[in-house]
């Protein structure tokens, strides 16, 4: 049995694995050690971090069914939040390095391009969930609003592996692979829901 | 020619390499031999500055042979280069069939015995948006066309890439049906600006970049110049092109650089030069406009793109 006392105690070692890769890929690039494409390698990096917290966010919500690792979903906000800030950095690559904030160019890349359409409205759709994540907000939400709001992970992790699926030109096997596990971690709440809670026991 | 070691370690590894040895007898001999190849190395690319326009700059060696698209290695564009060690481009030869007097199969040597080697330095325009400067060697594809003696009902010309999954590990999977095709109509092939490309900066042609010898079609897309060609035919109707037959929507069989039509997954409007920081504008034609544009001057580029 791990307690909440155990899951909390090893925040700040995760905080720090998770922070790291961002500040290897920062140093990285400013000394010009990220490839021949830096600027690529770098949006490829950080989008696919961000990918991968996602998930791995819904995956907590799963684990903490298994009584054992209840509570495990002290975990969750903190590795949401880094989703987002990863989000942020794949976001602000591409508007800063890629397009030097050539506006007119970016709006259309959105509008035009179904893969970059797919990655705006999931990374719009995070802005409410991160900054509703604080205790703070959860009381003055109430806590049926604030889940309501933060079933918006659903279509932000399945717009984030379709971002990803759109993008690869051949070879789908990596976003089909994270596409298949976001559709588990959704078919196993869909089915939990769908029992009742006395045969669940 | 033989590619030195120095010439295919990275620029940064190379002088963390030196300093890293420096003091020791044997391997002080060492540096001194390979800095005088490298420094070789950086007096060829001089060679190639001539052919240069304004606005261009070669890219690197290492550039060129540790960043392409070379799905048969991999799909990722570092594969090419650090998959294609076991891939064996001697001997060859090339098939020629379809709409010949004399269906043959050449060595290579002997086509190569039959024409000039010139530099060429072009522009290679990735449909990803990005793209480099590149020199190359090799002959024009209108002198292989010569010896092949087309029939006049050849109105194409097809290419086909070998296959060899033993040796390229890429064709294990089926990412895209092997073995890879591309095609040319006739004019196209038959312009001047169009090569079989042997080598780049005077080396034979690395493995990963289309070793022994792959078409150079500077005004297409990148995936138009089809690499380590094992067969050319000559056809009356337009043949199927592997990314055409893939995605007929994203990728047509013309595939000319246009920064006026769009692509569902690129802007084709502007690209980044490997090596720089910020983005350029594409050219019409990849900037071969003037010699390539009269062969379109009855097409709706927008239709057949």
């Amino acid at each position: 049995m791990f307690s909440t006392r155990n899951f909390n105690r090893s925040k700040p070692v995760l905080f720090i694995l998770i922070l790291f890769p961002s500040l290897i890929w920062a140093y990285q690039f400013v000394t010009g050690n990220l490839g021949v494409n830096p600027i690529e390698k770098l949006m490829d990096e950080l989008g696919l971090m961000a990918l991968r917290l996602i998930i791995i966010t819904l995956m907590i919500t799963t684990l903490s069914n298994i009584k054992p690792l209840k509570s495990i979903v002290v975990l969750r906000r903190m590795i949401g939040l880094f989703a987002f800030y990863y989000v942020c950095l794949h976001f602000s690559t591409y508007i800063v390095l890629d397009h030097f904030l050539d506006m007119k160019f970016i709006i259309q890349d959105i509008i035009k391009r179904p893969f970059i359409t797919f990655g705006f409205i999931s990374f719009l759709f995070l802005i409410p969930l991160a900054s509703t994540s604080t205790n703070n907000m959860i009381k003055r939400l109430g806590f049926k609003l604030w889940k309501k709001i933060h079933y918006l992970i659903y279509p932000v992790a399945i717009l984030a592996s379709m971002h990803f699926y759109v993008l690869v030109r051949a070879d789908k096997t990596e976003p089909v692979i994270y596409m298949g596990i976001i559709i588990l971690l959704l078919l196993h709440r869909i089915f939990k829901r769908l029992t009742p809670p006395q045969l669940a026991q | 020619m033989k590619i030195l070691s120095s010439e295919i370690t990275p620029y940064k590894t190379y002088l963390n390499r030196r300093k890293f040895i420096k003091g020791s007898l044997a391997s002080a001999l060492l540096a001194t031999v390979s800095s005088s190849a490298f420094a070789n190395h950086d007096n060829n690319s001089s060679i190639y500055n001539k052919y240069l326009n304004e606005n261009d700059k070669l890219n690197s060696y290492e550039e060129i042979t540790t960043y392409n698209n070379f799905y048969e290695f991999g799909t990722h564009k570092k594969h090419p280069h650090l998959n294609s060690g076991n891939f064996k481009p001697r001997p060859w030869t090339i098939k020629i069939d379809g709409l010949v007097k004399k269906p043959q199969t050449f060595d290579l040597e002997k086509i190569l015995s039959n024409v000039t080697i010139e530099d060429r330095v072009y522009r290679l325009r990735c449909v990803e948006a990005w793209s480099m400067v590149i020199p190359w060697q090799g002959f024009q594809l209108s002198e292989l066309i010569k010896m092949a003696e087309p029939l006049s009902s050849a109105k194409y010309v097809q290419f086909v890439t070998v296959f060899r999954p033993e040796e390229m590990p890429g064709q294990q999977k089926r990412t895209i049906i092997w073995p890879y095709r591309e095609g040319l109509r006739m004019d196209e092939a038959m312009n001047p600006l169009t090569i079989l490309a042997t080598g780049l900066y005077g080396h034979e042609m690395p493995n990963q970049n289309g070793a022994p010898i792959r078409l150079v079609v500077p005004w297409k897309y990148g995936f138009k110049s089809i690499k380590s060609i094992v067969e050319i035919r000559f056809l009356d109707t337009q043949p199927e092109t592997s990314w055409e037959t893939l995605a007929p929507w994203e990728y047509g069989f013309y595939a000319n650089v246009n920064p006026n039509v769009n692509h569902p997954r690129w802007s084709q409007g502007t690209e980044r030069r490997i090596g720089e920081f910020k983005r350029r504008e594409t050219l019409m034609f990849n900037g071969y406009e003037k010699e390539v544009a009269h062969l379109y001057k009855d097409l709706d580029l927008t239709k057949f793109y």
